[in-house]
């Protein structure tokens, strides 16, 4: 049983019909209780990195997220659900984050070293550069074509977290893992073959669903 | 690299996909969603479905459709048409679609561009402007109800205001172009892309590979939309993606 944590900031409808196309079983809880005792949790996010904070402490999944990390169960964050897990954004004023992955979220900064300016949001198609292939999550998983939407991104002086980045005037983390605790800058539920082996991978292989 | 997106639009009426289906048996069904599972197998990037229902009932089946697709794809679709509140793009969104496309409603009342981009995210917004040229102003005039309504606002001015709102993409249609398969508006979209800094979609006379190879070259839009050639199956979007590979456009 895979639970996914709503906190009333995630795109829960695509999610769910992804892990029902992969026949995993899942249940979706707006508080703890609901979900306690599952094999592994999703932690979707759209939205702004303040207000997800705030709703995750009102639903009471600060305290819960971090004790399933502690604890070895597999944990899955999706886009912001990802950023989420680092130690602060500057998202709308300095916010701290829930700290289980080293680094922090800033903007693209829209000029590259060049002095040229690009366009933010990073959005669309993007090839992954694979660094670990030999991690479980990375199973099958091959240097195709990814769906990214975002303005923020992910600053992180540690590379053993990175399992995969793609590049879009800098390098940009896109798969990140530590142990049990994973997760993707992009929605793997929209980004075709490559996005759908992840989740199985996730569900499957990490979970043993 | 980010690729260049091909995006194929799907116009949906009363549940049905209306255009373009007469000549091809598979699309004599007019199914939405077969179709969206048939550009999603050729390659497609990313959809787009624009309701033109005119009844309440059409609006309904609509949401439908958007459950559908999102339960059966795995690629960010669109939905636009008849789109005119906050709680129009919560339904839309929370059933699936991941972005709303916003038109005549948009440039009647635009605090409905900032109220969904605050709410879900401006990467949501998608801002769709139909334009035409005037030759007085000697500027592309922007046009409202599919074209039928001539507004105020000259197209540079409002793809900006809309972007200054937080629309996060602008889906820009060449009224001029529309229908002539004779190439996009290479000078239309060039003006926008100037006064803006988000990913523009370039809409309207797509007649061939070579016209998204230059869409692509020499005004750098982001993305090219097209309906009826992908729909009459002129070319199909594996073909369009394989010539753009060939004259080394990073493509998926």
């Amino acid at each position: 049983m895979i639970g996914i944590i709503d906190y009333g900031m995630g795109n829960l409808f695509s999610v769910s019909k992804a892990l029902e196309r992969l026949g995993v079983d899942y249940k979706i809880g707006d508080r703890p209780q609901v979900l306690v005792g599952c094999d592994g949790y999703i932690l979707p996010g759209v939205g702004a990195f303040p207000d997800a904070m705030k709703a995750l402490q009102e639903h009471g999944f600060i305290d819960f997220i971090k004790d399933k990390v502690a604890e070895g169960t597999p944990v899955y964050g999706i886009c912001l659900g990802m950023q989420l897990l680092f130690e602060s954004s500057e998202e709308g004023g300095l916010t701290e984050g829930l700290g289980l992955f080293p680094g922090t979220i800033s903007r693209f900064p829209g000029i590259d070293e060049n002095g040229r300016s690009y366009k933010v949001p990073h959005m669309g198609w993007n090839q992954l550069e694979i660094h670990q292939p030999d991690k479980s999550l990375m199973t099958d998983v091959n240097e195709d074509h990814v769906y990214f939407v975002h303005s923020f991104v992910v600053k992180t002086n540690d590379p053993s977290i990175l399992y995969a980045t793609s590049d879009y005037h800098m390098e940009v983390p896109a798969i990140i893992g530590k142990e049990n605790l994973v997760a993707s800058q992009f929605h793997p539920e929209k980004s075709g073959t490559a996005g759908m082996q992840l989740l199985e991978n996730f569900c499957k292989v990490m979970c043993k669903q | 690299m980010l690729s260049k997106r091909i995006i194929p639009c799907l116009d949906v009426k009363e549940g049905r996909v209306v255009k373009g289906i007469q000549f091809v048996d598979i699309r004599d069904a007019g199914d939405p969603v077969e179709l969206a599972k048939v550009y999603d197998e050729q390659g497609a990037d990313e959809l787009v479905f624009l309701d033109i229902s005119a009844s309440h009932e059409g609006k309904k089946t609509m949401i439908d459709v958007v459950r559908s697709v999102a339960s059966e794809l795995a690629i960010p679709f669109t939905v636009g048409g008849g789109i005119r509140t906050i709680e129009d793009i919560k339904e839309t969104l929370r059933n699936g679609a991941d972005k709303v496309s916003l038109n005549s409603s948009a440039v009647k009342r635009p605090a409905l561009i900032t109220e969904g981009a605050d709410y879900f995210g401006s990467q949501c917004i998608v801002v769709a402007i139909d334009a035409k040229y005037d030759e007085e102003a000697a500027n592309w005039r922007v046009y409202t109800h599919g074209g039928r309504t001539p507004t105020d606002w000259l197209v540079t001015d409002w793809a900006r205001e809309a972007v200054k709102l937080g629309a996060g993409e602008i889906l820009l249609t060449s009224m001029n172009k529309d229908g002539e398969k004779s190439g996009f508006d290479l000078p239309l979209l060039k003006a926008v892309q100037e006064v803006v800094n988000v990913p523009v979609i370039a809409s309207g006379g797509a007649g061939s590979s070579e016209h998204f190879y230059d869409v692509f070259t020499e005004v750098e839009a982001d993305a090219a939309l097209a309906a009826s050639i992908f729909h009459y199956k002129e070319t199909s979007v594996q073909n369009v993606k394989a010539y753009l590979k060939e004259k080394g456009v990073p493509v998926r």
